[in-house]
């Protein structure tokens, strides 16, 4: 039954991500990303981080996904334009897929052949006895990695200031703009002035 | 459990398909986009099958580390792309070049 649902898993995943490259409108694509992120959550339930698999369909289909299909929508493109370059380019990108793909099948046989040390984990990290998968990560997110944690933090935090920038637009209303800082300087002496005019001299303005 | 093995190849194939998606859409930057996620995704189906196949959490926390900077640089190339077509009407990558300045 696992090996039903690991292959089920990865042939959907790498069938989507084949149509994700090679779809001809990027709503599709964007549409078989999703379908990619599905599978893959799907791969790492199968190998008992229910958690990653979790994160990983509120993070990517929730978000990024559909920030993905905001601005593909948003921008109004010509894509058969975008297609010109497509069978041009496609001799070189072949034959550079190829070539790592050989290269790293190369390195898993050697993997395999027992020429690679992987190394034994000190059992620092290992999961929790008797703990779901949620807890042990937490319990380690929340000790060992708390520093790079709240890092992560700041480096969305940057990612979102950053983003607003970016793309926020100045409102330019046609009666002139308010600045703040301009009318918070401003003091009652600067702008009014007393005077005490005599009867029949007038005031000077 | 399925073998590590099996995890490597999926992961590595999908690797190449997200190398090979920048090599042919050079000209749009929004699949572009998506085949660097294809690419961390894969990257992230590599340390969680490892991560299994160890006994180590490590690897699920790393994975963690990923999504967050996978996400943040997802947001923040999309805004440039935003604002580089407001000020081209084209998302050309062909001539970025002229951007600077």
């Amino acid at each position: 039954m696992t090996v039903f649902a690991f292959y089920l898993f990865a042939a959907l995943m790498l069938a989507s991500g084949a149509f994700t490259i090679f779809a001809r409108n990027p709503v599709h694509s964007v549409l078989w990303l999703i379908l990619a992120f599905f599978n893959a959550a799907g791969l790492m339930i199968l190998v008992g981080a229910e958690f990653l698999a979790m994160l990983l369909v509120v993070v990517y289909v929730g978000a990024v996904a559909v920030l993905f299909l905001f601005v593909v929508m948003m921008l109004n493109i010509d894509f058969a334009e975008m297609r010109a370059g497509f069978m041009k380019n496609a001799p070189l990108g072949v034959a550079i897929a190829v070539v790592l793909l050989a290269e790293l099948v190369l390195g898993i046989g050697a993997y395999r052949a027992g020429a690679l040390e992987l190394g034994v984990p000190d059992g620092s990290a290992a999961p929790l006895l008797g703990e779901s998968n949620i807890e042990s990560l937490g319990a380690l997110l929340y000790g060992n990695y708390l520093f790079l944690f709240e890092t992560s933090g700041i480096i969305l935090l940057v990612a979102m200031i950053g983003a607003i920038v970016l793309t926020h637009r100045e409102q330019r209303n046609t009666r002139g703009h308010q600045d703040i800082g301009k009318q918070n300087a401003r003091r009652p002496e600067d702008a009014t002035r007393n005077v005490s005019p005599e009867i029949g001299k007038g005031v000077e303005l | 459990m399925i073998g590590i093995e099996h995890y490597i190849v999926v992961s590595s194939i999908l690797f190449v398909l997200g190398v090979l998606g920048i090599f042919l859409n050079r000209k749009n930057i929004i699949i572009i986009l998506m085949a660097i996620e294809l690419i961390l995704l894969s990257v992230n189906l590599n340390l969680v099958a490892f991560s299994a196949y160890l006994n180590d959490l490590t690897g699920q926390i790393f994975a963690m580390f990923v999504l967050t900077v996978a996400a943040a640089e997802a947001a923040i190339g999309l805004a440039i792309l935003v604002t580089y077509f407001r000020n081209r009407g084209t998302i050309a990558v062909d001539d970025v070049n002229r951007m600077k300045g």
